[in-house]
């Protein structure tokens, strides 16, 4: 009964996918014609289509230029602010922590608008940084309450001898706190790649076409001549999935830890 | 340096870069909503109209109705997927071959992006002939192919399902993390005075999860509210925009009818309903710390 339920289980999660992978194989004409769970013929013509005249290979650039330099920018700006949340005594120290998680549910549909019109003074529209900067507005508390649990979990005995035996602050931080700390950095940046890599509004809003579209909004605005381009499309959800395929599949451990961590009361 | 002034050095940079890209935008959203700014009639300049915006809003019924679809959109997904993750998460609480697998294969729907969710489940119920239809008919729950996206009813029946198949995930996964906080000597206790397993669950396990379950429900809640991606991808807010919410509605306003003014006013209420729904879960959450 409950190996039933898990068989299950997995096969509702997955079926979805294989279902594309299937339809990314099929000829247009018989795409809707009678749907059978194995494919009756194969073909690449979709795939083809998709890396030859769709150029989809512009929108994974992009995704990846724009996904990579986010992650870098707030883990390593992050790390900093959230090590001091963590363990350094300071005024305002609640205040700053309860701003960092209120703006990690901030509706991103309330700023869209003024980062418009404020990249477009910056001449930002269509570029990378026009895509980092409003990036910044969710993955910097994401990247900052995550590091926050990951110090605390870490033992201070090492630092306070460090400290009692004359490193700084800093010394302790570079040395000690740091390459402890590597598989929670690890886990932080591989999430907040995620939630880049997905991300979608502010990239249908502030990019104009292929050449700085990412990954999202270069399939939702996929159109044919005539018809909805069923076979490219589904290739390129398949495309875009791979990356957070192998990303699960290898540190899955790591992201149910990170993504848990923050949420649940210890 | 004093601790303190390194840890303002170590802060002030991250806060600093938030404070510009999020909370000057948003003051700049608030100044906004009172203002007539239409780049439709630019002849009419950018007037200061106190709370002229919110007054129109009142009166809409577009907004009325998207208000109504945001709600029952979050209730109805928000609620199966609670439900379903609480089932998933008592399955998985137990140490058995391959559950690493089941895990990844569980946590994909979650980590892909909305919009490819939306496209694979826009495909499945797309046309009379597509895999969804094909099963309906060929098992007989239905005799004709249902076509999904020309009604509001049948419209919203495959974006809550998208909705619930990729969230599920992480609810489950939250709940099986507080599962796994909860001491076992409480089952094995509950166990030798004869109680069943299903009093155990309603008198051990569910009283003790509860926190996370509201931690879960607050953190769905607040995702289903904002819900745009997929909408935008699966019905457009269509047919006409009977499956319209709150955010695509806030966003049809600004960038495709360009009534700054009032898309600003639409945001300023978008974001105090997440606000205070926020406040809520951080209330929730601070409590736990002081414990």
């Amino acid at each position: 009964m409950r190996r039933l339920g898990l068989v299950a289980l997995v096969l509702a999660a997955l079926f979805p996918f294989y279902w594309a992978i299937v339809a990314s194989l099929t000829p247009e004409a018989v795409l809707f014609a009678r749907p059978s769970l194995w494919p009756s013929a194969l073909t690449l013509e979709h795939w083809r289509a998709l890396f030859g005249e769709r150029a989809f290979w512009l929108p994974i650039r992009n995704s990846l230029v724009v996904a990579g330099a986010t992650t870098l920018l707030c883990v390593s700006i992050g790390t900093l602010a959230a090590y001091a949340l963590a363990r350094l005594e300071f005024r305002g120290r609640g205040a700053i922590l309860g701003f960092i998680l209120a703006v990690t549910m901030f509706p991103q549909i309330s700023i869209v608008s003024p980062l418009y019109l404020l990249l477009r003074e910056l001449r930002l529209i269509d570029t990378y940084p026009g895509l980092v900067l409003p990036y910044i507005t969710f993955a910097m508390p994401l990247t900052v309450w995550l590091l926050v649990g990951f110090f605390r979990q870490l033992p201070r005995d090492l630092e306070e001898a460090a400290l009692v035996d004359g490193a700084t602050r800093w010394q302790t931080f570079t040395r000690i706190v740091l390459p402890l700390a590597a598989p929670g950095l690890a886990t932080t940046a591989i999430l907040t790649f995620i939630y880049c890599w997905n991300e979608f509004l502010f990239a249908l809003s502030f990019t104009l076409g292929p050449e700085r579209q990412t990954v999202p909004v270069a399939i939702a605005l996929f159109r044919g001549q005539y018809q909805v381009p069923w076979g490219q499309i589904l290739a390129a959800t398949v495309v875009a999935t791979l990356p957070v395929a192998a990303l699960v599949l290898v540190f899955q451990r790591r992201i149910v830890q990170g993504l848990t961590a923050g949420a649940v009361k210890g | 340096m004093t601790d303190r002034r390194l840890a303002w050095l170590f802060v002030l940079p991250a806060v600093g870069l938030v404070a510009l890209v999020a909370i000057f935008p948003l003051g700049w959203t608030l100044w906004e909503s009172l203002h007539l700014h239409d780049l439709r009639m630019p002849w009419r300049g950018r007037p200061f109209v106190g709370l002229e915006n919110y007054l129109e809003l009142l009166g809409d019924p577009r907004f009325r109705d998207a208000m109504l679809h945001t709600l029952l959109f979050a209730a109805v997904s928000v609620s199966l997927e609670l439900a379903l993750g609480l089932a998933v998460a008592l399955g998985l609480d137990r140490a058995f071959r391959g559950r690493g697998i089941v895990r990844a294969a569980v946590l994909l729907p979650w980590a892909i992006p909305t919009v490819v969710a939306a496209l694979l489940w826009r495909f499945m119920f797309e046309s009379q002939a597509g895999i969804v239809n094909a099963a309906l008919v060929s098992t007989g729950v239905v005799e004709e192919p249902v076509v999904w996206f020309v009604r509001a009813a049948t419209a919203w029946v495959p974006v809550v399902l998208a909705d619930v198949w990729k969230a599920t995930p992480f609810v489950a996964l939250l709940l099986l993390a507080g599962l796994q906080g909860i001491d076992r000597s409480l089952y094995e206790a509950a166990a030798v005075d004869g109680a069943s397993r299903w009093w155990q669950l309603r008198h051990v396990t569910l009283p003790l999860l509860k926190p996370t379950i509201l931690v879960a429900l607050v953190f769905r809640t607040l995702d289903a509210f904002r819900v745009f991606d997929l909408i935008y991808v699966m019905t457009g807010g269509g047919p006409g925009t009977s499956t319209e919410p709150i955010a695509l509605y806030t966003f049809d306003a600004l960038l495709q009818n360009l009534r700054f003014g009032y898309g600003a006013a639409l945001s300023v209420v978008v974001f105090l309903v997440t606000f205070t729904l926020a406040l809520i879960y951080i209330r929730w959450l601070g409590a736990g710390e002081s414990r």
